[in-house]
């Protein structure tokens, strides 16, 4: 996979396609995942503090936290490897059927370099972006549901995001998100590139690599909260 | 020239070529015949190295291409072109950017270089104007044609088809075939066509090769398939009750 490219531009522009594919085709379903979690992160919590003593600014610090720690990048990559995934292992399956990779091998392409090392680049690259988009989502999904829901004060909301704030949770989230974008493409690659008989097998590998790509990268992020935490 | 010496064949348990050896010549439009399960695309895929053989050595020229690396095997694979079965085209990219693939990917020549290039080729397969439909936008001839065109395009020495006339009706299937045997001959490249079309092996047969079984049954010319007497190349070629009526006709008037 990492030989040396035949032609470094057509690389890069099986790259930027890619990276539009994964990026520019997740905005709007990686927006409103986040939102909504945010929201709900927000009201739950709003609820579980009841009548505590524990200050009404606490929501916007753990909305902001649990994005930042947990929920953006396990959400999105979560909901990447239904959409994402599924669609890498659906078009290299579809192009090992219909000899298209074959053909790119007699033509004398590294096909495992020019068909896999693009998409991998590419995730690697736009996930994490999409990761720190759906963090301020979150955030915002959950300040407008306090605000409009009257659960807390615009101020006190703000008060709270802006407060014990440790970059250090920035690379946590970066870090799991590296991983599972990944995980998340070399699966759905491998899937697909090896992709044997008809239809059904087509259908069973895009199924696999959604269902080992969120087994694997829930495991991750288990291993990960033990190792940075 | 491509030379294949006792190439071998297993999958698991089923030997499914036993031992072949054979020439396809320069100039000329070698064919694989025989019947479904024979072995054919098995053959064909060894040679261009889409499979491994288990034994036995292919030839190009003088180069050993069953020894050479996946980086070695590169430079030889330039020089190949290869029509598939399905013609295997990329859906994402019109008929311009599939025929402009392989000078993308392995030539540095200037955009107005390639555009001129890709207009000729299309020109000799006869699709001028067709640049910038889809290929789920022309008919199967048509996918067939940017398939040849896309295969000839950097001027292979070795020209490979699996099925060219599969799926295709006998008008279009005979463009096809000439369009195969006239770049055969303008270029002087070595084609091998695999397939079991009888207006093919009729028609454009230089040498045709008889496999049956996993083994190598007759191996002759077109002009040596209606008069020899080889029991397999019969019931191959007279497998219709159509050309079996016809055969008994011509005896028959011969007789008379």
């Amino acid at each position: 996979m990492f030989s040396r490219p035949e032609k470094l531009s057509m690389y890069w522009k099986e790259t930027t396609r890619q990276m539009i594919d994964i990026g520019i085709g997740s905005l709007v379903i990686i927006g409103l995942v986040s939102v909504f979690i945010g929201a709900v992160t927000a009201i739950q919590f709003a609820y579980q503090l009841g009548s505590s003593s524990i200050p009404k600014y606490y929501i916007g610090y753990i909305v902001r936290d649990i994005m930042i720690i947990e929920l953006a990048p396990t959400f999105t990559c979560l909901a990447l490897a239904g959409k994402v995934g599924s669609n890498i292992a659906a078009e290299l399956g579809g192009m090992r059927q219909k000899e298209q990779i074959d053909a790119l091998e007699v033509m004398g392409v590294d096909t495992t370099a020019y068909l896999v090392l693009p998409k991998i680049i590419a995730a690697l690259t736009v996930i994490p972006m999409l990761v720190v988009l759906s963090a301020f989502m979150g955030m915002a999904g959950g300040y407008t549901a306090c605000t409009v829901g009257g659960l807390v004060s615009e101020a006190e909301f703000m008060q709270g995001l802006r407060a014990f704030f440790d970059p250090y949770n920035i690379w946590m989230m970066e870090i799991k998100a590296f991983v599972f974008a990944f995980l998340l493409t070399s699966i759905s690659c491998y899937q697909g590139f090896f992709v044997t008989g008809g239809s059904i097998e087509l259908g069973r590998a895009s199924t696999s690599a959604v269902v080992i790509s969120n087994i694997l990268i829930l495991l991750a992020d288990y291993v990960l909260a033990l190792i940075l935490t | 020239m491509i030379r294949i010496e006792d190439i071998k064949k297993q999958f698991g348990d089923q030997e499914v070529l036993k031992g072949i050896s054979t020439v396809f010549e320069k100039g000329k439009t070698n064919l694989i015949i025989g019947k479904s399960g024979a072995g054919k695309t098995v053959m064909l895929k060894i040679l261009v190295g889409l499979i491994q053989p288990t034994s036995g050595i292919v030839w190009y020229g003088d180069t050993n291409f069953s020894a050479l690396n996946t980086k070695q095997r590169k430079a030889i694979r330039t020089e190949m072109g290869m029509l598939f079965q399905g013609s295997a085209l990329f859906d994402s990219m019109s008929v311009e950017e599939n025929v402009r693939f392989p000078l993308d990917m392995f030539t540095n020549l200037t955009k107005k270089e390639k555009e001129i290039k890709v207009d000729k080729t299309l020109e000799r397969v006869e699709l001028t104007g067709s640049n910038n439909k889809y290929p789920s936008e022309v008919s199967g001839g048509m996918q067939k044609r940017v398939g040849i065109a896309r295969a000839i395009i950097l001027d292979p020495k070795y020209l490979f088809c699996d099925e060219p006339n599969s799926g295709l009706d006998p008008t279009t299937s005979m463009k096809i075939d000439e369009l195969i045997r006239n770049i055969t001959a303008e270029n002087q490249i070595t084609t091998v066509i695999n397939t079991h079309d009888m207006n093919s092996v009729m028609e454009i047969g230089d040498n045709i090769n008889l496999v049956h079984l996993g083994e190598l049954a007759w191996v002759g010319t077109r002009h040596e398939v209606m008069t020899n007497k080889n029991e397999l190349l019969q019931d191959f070629i007279f497998a219709s009750p159509f050309l079996q009526r016809l055969r008994d006709a011509a005896n028959l008037n011969k007789n008379a």
